[in-house]
């Protein structure tokens, strides 16, 4: 029971980095409709960015994680009006390959930057852990605040994209860009606000899960990027509590499956568990339905 | 006699490949070719039939799907136990166990094939394309949990188990090692020429005007009474076999295959050959896969600097192309071109 327990708890603090990074994607997706493959690169540079000021500048780990989020942000602002402005009358696929060339060109500068030999982040957090069931069940500071920032954050944007004007804009774009263009909107800044937000939490995203998985490599980003994406889809994407509950649905089967069913095929079960998910909810769990139009 | 248009095209399009082999042989055999370039033969047709197939299902049949190497992985594993396991059962031409071996792995990237794409093919759009790369990680995961071995003529599986009886083929996530490259430069030209043969004759069949008219409009398709499932499925196995009969080919040319090989990465590669060759266009599929296996050759020099320049290209030339007033220009230049890419982007 109790190491069922010590599971779930990792599981909800793995499926809070996931829910993070998909806030991003499926951000972006609700109002750029786009798959941004590079997305998961950004967490990569946000983790690299922080460790930097922590290991060579001694910067305190708050300042580093700041550090972290105005360098992510300037770059997924920077991609957005370089890479993916000009294609916006493109093929949907043109601007996905696009994405894919993006993504190579992060991991590559960050290949010649930081050389592929691992990084080990130093642990960031200390607030102390708590000990239950006479010390059976620890949880560690790193799971703790993985779990508040997410609670946090995911506070912090319902609030924003329900209350603020930017937030509305932002919704009102991802409805509907041409009417939304027609109400005065600035479409263009929406987006670009839309990609700092997103490369923000991107950062955040990369330091969490370099907390709690402490190697530090240029594709240490592809695979939960992938997986975030898993769950913004799972969830249905474009939907913000939608990836909130795809990212710890993934992460507490992923830890699960790990845990009970069988080490190797961890993330093959995530992968099962999408497709099940979307032959009976065609359009993800909180998604909107596909309508038809002829 | 008069032929049909589509039939000179088709002809004029085999004795392109065959002149190219006649060149590539010839310079193969006089020795012109670097040594280098000589070992990117094989890769260069499996990855032109990658390709092909690939094109089959994003341009043809309107749908993207991102985890064809996942099929690409099932005819390479299967391929080589089926070569290991023809040659213990007596089949000693080497010629004869590489064709089996292809059809065997292209058996069984069919039988995935179907399995896969009912599930898939009743998804939509970004679904279809989240739930094929889901399936190619899948496969990967599971690819990695697999033991085979060869004990005489019996064959063992077993999962997540290294301990089975006879010599081992395959070893889980170490893959397979010591595989008797039988494939050759010729088998993989004749598999170019045959995937041409069904991809062509396919696209200007009935199926294949009905597997276009699903792509371009659906509801107006299912109203004219085309079974919509039927057509897309038809084009997603045929590229999965094609797919698998690469695999095997390209298993059978390397001395180790491991199924970390083929992830993610291994899909989106052949999706950009696909995308920058021109989404629908067999030909642009066909040079693109060419330059781009050769690309990274080419590159050497530049080194560590070679994924980065390949990145900006991939960039560039996606910016480039799709820039309106570089398509006006282009169009203007080629009256054909502008025309043929939007037909196949406007599905997408």
């Amino acid at each position: 029971m109790v190491s069922f327990l010590r599971f779930f708890i990792n599981g909800i603090s793995l499926g809070s980095v996931y829910a993070i990074i998909a806030l991003g994607y499926t951000m972006v997706y609700g109002i750029a409709k786009m798959l941004n493959f590079a997305h998961g690169d950004v967490i990569m540079v946000g983790a690299y960015i922080a460790f930097c000021a922590m290991s060579y500048l001694n910067l305190p780990p708050l300042l580093a994680v700041l550090c972290a989020m105005v360098v992510c942000t300037c770059l997924g602002v920077v991609i957005e009006g370089l890479a993916y402005r000009p294609l916006r009358q493109a093929a949907k696929l043109a601007v996905l390959i696009t994405a894919i060339g993006v993504s190579y060109l992060l991991q590559n500068t960050a290949l010649l930057i930081w050389s592929s030999n691992p990084k080990v982040f130093p642990s960031v957090f200390n607030v102390g852990q708590i000990r239950l069931f006479d010390g059976n069940l620890v949880i560690s500071s790193e799971t703790i605040l993985t779990i508040v920032a997410n609670i946090v954050i995911m506070i912090a944007l319902t609030l924003f994209t329900s209350r603020t004007k930017m937030g509305k804009a932002m919704r009102a774009v991802s409805e509907d860009r041409g009417a939304a263009e027609l109400m005065g909107i600035n479409v263009n800044r929406t987006i670009s606000l839309t990609f700092a937000i997103g490369s923000a939490l991107a950062a955040i995203a990369g330091v969490l899960l370099c907390s709690s998985y402490p190697t530090l490599q240029p594709t240490t980003g592809s695979m939960p990027g992938i997986k975030a994406f898993t769950a913004a889809v799972f969830g249905g994407i474009g939907s913000i509590p939608g990836a909130m509950i795809g990212g710890l649905l993934l992460g507490i089967i992923e830890i699960l499956g790990k845990a009970y069913i069988s080490t190797e095929l961890g993330d093959a079960l995530v992968f099962a568990v999408l497709i099940v998910v979307l032959l009976f909810k065609p359009a993800g769990l909180l998604g909107k339905p596909i309508r038809e139009k002829v | 006699m008069k032929l049909k248009k589509s039939t000179i095209n088709n002809i004029i399009s085999f004795g392109i490949v065959i002149i190219a082999f006649i060149i590539c042989q010839t310079m193969i055999s006089t020795g012109v070719m670097k040594r280098s370039l000589k070992g990117q033969m094989i890769p260069i047709c499996v990855y032109i039939v990658m390709a092909v197939s690939l094109n089959l299902v994003v341009g043809i049949s309107g749908e993207l799907s991102l985890g064809h190497a996942g099929f690409m992985s099932i005819g390479v594993f299967s391929g080589i136990i089926g070569s290991a396991w023809l040659e213990a059962i007596g089949v000693t031409n080497e010629v004869v166990r590489l064709f089996m071996s292809m059809i065997i792995g292209g058996v069984f990237a069919g039988i995935f094939g179907v399995l896969i794409g009912i599930p898939v093919l009743r998804l939509r759009g970004d679904y279809l394309a989240i739930v094929t790369l889901a399936f190619g990680e899948i496969i990967r995961n599971v690819l990695n949990c697999l033991y085979f071995s060869l004990e005489g003529t019996k064959l063992h599986v077993s999962f997540n188990n290294p301990s089975i009886p006879g010599t081992i083929l395959v070893n889980g996530p170490n893959g397979a090692k010591d595989v008797s490259k039988i494939a050759t430069f010729p088998a993989g030209f004749v598999l170019i020429l045959f995937t041409l043969v069904v991809v062509m004759n396919l696209i200007n069949s009935r199926s294949g005007r009905a597997i276009m008219a699903a792509r371009d409009n659906r509801i107006a398709a299912e109203a004219m009474g085309i079974n919509v499932t039927k057509y897309k499925m038809m084009a997603f196995v045929t590229a999965a076999v094609l797919a698998g009969m690469a695999g095997a080919l390209y298993g059978l040319s390397m001395a180790t295959v491991t199924a970390a090989k083929f992830k993610f990465d291994t899909s989106i590669l052949v999706l950009v050959f696909v995308v920058l060759g021109g989404i629908g266009n067999i030909w642009g599929s066909i040079i693109a896969a060419a330059l781009l296996t050769v690309l990274p050759e080419l590159l050497r020099a530049f080194a560590d600097y070679r994924m980065l320049i390949y990145a900006i290209v991939l960039i560039l030339v996606m910016l480039v192309t799709n820039n309106p007033t570089m398509r006006a220009l282009l169009s203007k230049l080629i009256p054909r071109r502008g025309g043929a890419q939007s037909k196949g982007g406007a599905a997408l």
